[in-house]
């Protein structure tokens, strides 16, 4: 009974991970409900063992002693005698949130953990939606730290907003190329710039692939990002300094990430649906796309991702360049 | 040589239970294949300190002689022993004169043993010599689970009945180790039947002693003058019942500890004997647990948070779970309730479910009427919806009747929180 479980239990599911928790108390959570339920299921039927019982023989005299088998029941699988079934699952968290932030958050159950690291080898972009405050500057870059500047925003416009935006979007797509590592001279990196798929297959510092404005009421404001490799402190960094840009400051009062990957808020469960039966059918559901995106995200990058790093772009562009040449000598 | 009777009492079959490197426990033990009337020993020779290796078990010891026809389960009842351990002197005398010793590593022996021929397997027996010997695995000496033992011992078996948790009583060696040499007719019955007396229900039985396993080391007459304590306090039979089943270690505490602890929330709470009294009946968690975090939370009431003594009074009667509430958790939620939704104290104090609520519901219902617009907590104004109905009702019908949304739209605005 419990095997039927625990076989459903493997792969990636999404969770809406809420404001003011952090990861790891989420992941625990979702660990100990997972084992709530797998440890309700009905137990195993008692086993039962054979003694041996030494006794008179069937009308006989009494010195007459046998063994006679028996079978009694025995306790040794009993559930008060062994503890719960299960005790333990390993639960892995994808590309974390810190305790501020919140959305969409990719967990992976037992074998699944496997396909975490394939997940963040696949370098895929999230979205995010920052909430910003303009006026205020504190030292974290959120809205309740310390307060360490107050100014007037009043000559700040949509417009001057959209352009530092597009500027912030033009400077990362420069370095989505540089860090990309690819000789734009070859067949190969035009033909992936045609189709977008530029982007570092490896470590690199934060880079936004797209960014624009939602929603603008002064003080409030709201950007989507797209980007990569980010953490939400550089984030809110980022509505910090796009605040210096406008000459006045701001605060970022919320980040939400609303996609990672391929997972998106409407597959995400919310706190209320963190049990076994709703976590088996997430899981079951996304396990197509999961393998779906894998198996694209991770093809063609493969001759990119064999070049060193930056520092080595001038080895590089020989094998690059002829790789190239047969890549496109086979095509 | 048979072993004479006086050199028997030398011979113990004390077995080693669970403590893997407790070297005062180690004894050896002599296994060989019982024969009639010589029951097994099993050796095991311990490399640890040879001074403690002689341990009585006495009380391990079953005088019933195995072997005879009825028996077989009885005598093994008594401890893990599958070869019966038992040394009637005389039977010993007419048994073999020489002891088969098994093929174990034992090296070990007592001096007098040496002087005793050795068995050999060779030797022809007899056919009911040779049903009468017992060849069962041996117990292990140690272990750190009862599941080892519990096939062969009648009390841990009752207990399993009972409904006894030994996985959660494995943990404590100590405990188990008790459990293991405790008669359950003699002992344990006892104080079964006392508790019985007390008002426990034979199913709570079972959860009770889980929890509190070491009330088999207290004396049956301490227990009995607490009892009769608490009756002399106008604490009623069904109200000791109650604060045995849901603060088990109540009992093990001493007369003067329980008429410290009364005395101390009846002075701090500065309630009526009889509000103090339903107080520790509702909560007797209270007199078992520490008085430290109590002091603190009414000091963090009166101080921190701003309440007067009587609405502090008030509160507690309500909901006696707040003096032990945590520090950080109440700080928390008062912060949100009173500065973010603007609620005043004598509000507050109507409705101290509050405090007993995760911060999380209060904050996500807050800002889901407040998105609605029908965040009112104004008792004086028209749409007034109480601090109680916001955070004591279940979410399908907190959005049908209060938000009067649909539980989609909550799910949906949760996901832009």
């Amino acid at each position: 009974m419990g095997s039927a479980g625990l076989s459903r239990l493997h792969g990636l599911f999404a969770v809406y991970k809420p404001p003011g928790l952090k990861w790891k108390h989420l992941r625990d959570t979702v660990e100990l409900q997972l084992l709530k339920g797998l440890n309700a299921r009905k137990p195993p039927a008692p086993k039962q063992r054979v003694r041996f019982l030494l006794g008179p023989m069937e009308g006989s005299e009494e010195k007459e002693l046998t063994l006679t088998a028996t079978s009694v029941p025995s306790f040794i699988n009993h559930p008060l005698v062994c503890g719960p079934a299960f005790t333990h699952l390993k639960v892995g968290v994808g590309h974390r949130l810190d305790a501020q932030a919140s959305g969409v958050l990719v967990l992976g159950v037992g074998h699944g953990c496997r396909l975490l690291t394939d997940m963040y080898n696949a370098h895929l972009t999230k979205d995010y939606t920052v909430r910003g405050l303009l006026g205020k500057a504190t030292d974290d870059f959120h809205e309740d730290g310390r307060l360490v500047e107050k100014t007037t925003y009043d000559h700040v416009t949509r417009e001057k907003l959209d352009r530092i935006l597009a500027v912030i979007q033009g400077s990362h797509q420069k370095s989505l190329v540089m860090y990309s590592n690819l000789d734009l001279k070859t067949q190969e990196a035009y033909e992936m710039a045609v189709r977008g798929l530029i982007r570092p297959m490896n470590k690199s510092p934060m880079l936004i692939t797209g960014i624009r404005c939602l929603y603008f009421a002064p003080p409030e404001f709201l950007l989507e990002v797209q980007c990569m490799h980010e953490t939400q402190k550089e984030l809110r960094k980022l509505v910090h300094e796009i605040g210096l840009e406008l000459k006045t400051t701001a605060v970022c009062s919320q980040v939400r990430r609303t996609r990672d990957g391929f997972f998106t808020l409407d597959s995400a469960l919310l706190r209320t649906q963190w049990d076994l039966t709703n976590i088996q059918d997430a899981i079951r559901a996304a396990a197509p796309h999961v393998a779906a995106e894998l198996e694209k995200s991770l093809s063609p990058g493969l001759d990119t991702k064999q070049l060193p790093s930056p520092g080595w772009s001038w080895d590089s562009q020989g094998p690059s360049s002829t790789l190239g040449l047969e890549r496109g000598a086979g095509q | 040589m048979a072993l004479s009777a006086q050199q028997i009492p030398r011979w113990f079959n004390s077995v080693k239970l669970r403590s893997l490197i407790n070297a005062a426990q180690l004894t050896k033990r002599f296994t060989r294949p019982a024969r009639t009337l010589l029951h097994g020993f099993s050796a095991q020779p311990q490399i640890s300190s040879d001074s403690c290796f002689l341990q009585w078990g006495f009380k391990t010891y079953r005088t019933s002689s195995l072997w005879n026809s009825s028996q077989s389960t009885s005598s093994s009842s008594q401890e893990n022993n599958s070869a019966q351990s038992s040394l009637l002197p005389s039977m010993n005398e007419q048994s073999q004169k020489t002891q088969n010793i098994s093929s174990f590593d034992s090296e070990l022996f007592l001096e007098e043993l040496d002087e005793l021929p050795p068995l050999s397997p060779m030797q022809p027996i007899s056919e009911e010599e040779a049903i009468q010997i017992i060849a069962d695995p041996p117990l292990p000496p140690a272990s750190f689970t009862l599941r080892d033992y519990v096939d062969h011992s009648e009390t841990l078996q009752k207990l399993v009945l009972l409904g006894v948790d030994l996985s959660k009583i494995e943990k404590h060696p100590e405990a188990a180790n008790l459990l293991l040499r405790l008669d359950f007719e003699k002992d344990i019955k006892q104080m079964l039947l006392f508790l019985k007396d007390v008002g426990i229900e034979d199913n709570q039985l079972g959860a009770f002693l889980t929890k509190n396993h070491a009330i088999f080391s207290e004396d049956l007459e301490n227990l009995k003058t607490r009892v009769a304590y608490l009756h002399s306090k106008n604490f009623s039979k069904a109200d000791v019942a109650q604060m045995v089943r849901k603060a088990p270690f109540l009992l093990n505490f001493s007369v003067e500890r329980l008429d410290n602890r009364l005395g101390f929330f009846q002075k701090e709470l500065e309630l009526s004997v009889k509000k103090t009294r339903d107080l520790v009946v509702r909560l007797p968690r209270l007199l078992t647990g520490s008085l430290e975090p109590v002091k603190e939370n009414m000091k963090v009431y009166r101080l921190e948070l701003g309440f007067k003594h009587n609405e502090i009074q008030h509160m507690i009667t309500r909901i006696p779970k707040m003096l032990t509430a945590n520090k950080m958790k109440l700080t928390e939620t008062f912060d949100f309730v009173h500065n973010v939704m603007s609620i005043p104290h004598h509000i507050i104090v109507k409705f101290p479910q509050v405090f007993n609520t995760r911060l999380f519901k209060v904050r996500e219902r807050h800002l889901f009427l407040t998105y609605l617009g029908r965040a009112q907590y104004d008792p004086a104004k028209p749409n007034y919806i109480s601090l109680d109905k916001l955070v004591s009702i279940p979410d399908e019908i907190f959005c049908e009747e209060i938000a009067k949304a649909s539980v989609q739209d909550f799910e949906k605005f949760l996901k832009t929180l």
